[in-house]
C-alpha cells in the first residue's frame, strides 16, 4: 500500500455486466487470474463497495448481477495495461 | 440472504468418507437426495454435471475451501450443503492445498441473481479466518448447523 507517489500510474474504467448470468464464478476467476498477471494493485467497485480484484473470495462478494456497473481501478506501473485487459475480460468473459 | 435459507442442515456431512473430489461431490449430492431435497432420479446426472463443471475450472478457491456448483432445472429453490473432510481432498485448488470444507450448491437456472446472492453470502463468511477454522473443527452435524446459524445471526447484527 505504501507506494511512493512518484512514477506511479493509476487508471480506471467503468464496465457494465451484460451477461444475464451476471459475474459468476468462472468469469470472476478469469478476472482474478488476469489481475494477478500485473504488478499494479487492482480494485473493483460496485456503488460504495470496493474489493480486491486479485482475490476470488472478494470478487464473488460483489454479487454483480446483470446490468451492474463496476469500476475497475489499478495503481502501479502497469495500471493502464491492467485496466484495459481487465475491462476486456469482463466484457468478453461475462458474455457481453 | 441468510445461509440457512439455502443450506440444508440435515444434509450436512460432518465427516466425509470420500477421499477424492468426485466421491465427495457424489456423497453430498446423495445426502441432499436422502433428505428429499433432490430427486433420486437426478442424482447421477447432477453428479456428472458438477464433475464436468469442476473439470472446466476448479472451484477450489484456496484456503481449504471448494464450492462446486451448477444450475439444474429439477430444483425450484437453491439447495446447498457442506461436507467436512478430515484428511483433505485434492480439488486442484488455486493454491494447490487440500480442501477440508466442500460447499455444494444447486441452483435453479431461471434465477441467476439469486444464485449470485447465495454465493455472496457464502463468501462473506468464508472470507473470515475464524469461520473457516470453526468449520474445519466442527466434528458433528449439529456443530456445523450451529455455526451456519451463528454466522447468519452475526450478519443480521452487523446489518450487512
Amino acid at each position: 500500500m505504501s507506494v511512493p507517489s512518484t512514477g506511479q500510474n493509476s487508471a480506471e474504467r467503468e464496465v457494465i455486466i451484460r451477461s444475464a448470468e451476471g459475474l459468476h464464478m468462472r468469469p470472476a476467476m478469469q478476472f482474478v487470474d488476469c489481475a494477478n498477471g500485473y504488478v499494479s494493485e487492482v480494485t473493483v467497485s460496485k456503488a460504495d463497495q470496493t474489493v480486491d480484484g486479485k482475490s476470488i473470495m472478494q470478487m464473488t462478494m460483489l454479487a454483480a448481477t446483470a446490468g451492474t456497473r463496476l469500476v475497475i481501478r489499478a495503481r502501479g506501473r502497469d495500471a493502464e495495461e491492467a485496466v484495459a485487459a481487465l475491462a476486456q475480460v469482463l466484457e468478453n468473459g461475462s458474455g457481453a | 440472504m441468510n445461509l440457512c435459507d439455502f443450506m440444508v442442515g440435515e444434509a450436512v456431512v460432518s465427516s466425509l468418507e470420500a477421499q477424492t473430489r468426485d466421491e465427495s461431490i457424489r456423497e453430498l449430492v446423495e445426502s441432499l437426495a436422502a433428505c428429499g431435497r433432490l430427486e433420486q432420479a437426478h442424482v447421477d446426472e447432477i453428479v456428472q454435471l458438477l464433475i464436468e463443471r469442476e473439470n472446466q475450472g476448479s472451484t477450489g478457491i484456496g484456503k481449504g475451501i471448494a464450492v462446486p456448483h451448477i444450475k439444474h432445472s429439477s430444483v425450484s429453490e437453491i439447495v446447498g450443503t457442506v461436507g467436512c473432510s478430515e484428511v483433505g481432498i485434492d480439488f486442484a485448488s488455486l493454491d494447490d492445498a487440500p480442501v477440508y470444507s466442500v460447499m455444494l450448491l444447486i441452483s435453479p437456472p431461471n434465477n441467476p441473481d439469486r444464485h449470485l446472492e447465495a454465493m455472496e453470502s457464502l463468501f462473506a463468511h468464508l472470507q473470515r479466518d475464524l469461520f473457516r477454522k470453526f468449520l474445519r473443527q466442527a466434528d458433528n452435524r449439529q456443530a456445523v448447523i450451529d455455526l451456519l446459524a451463528e454466522a447468519d445471526a452475526s450478519t443480521e447484527e452487523s446489518g450487512l
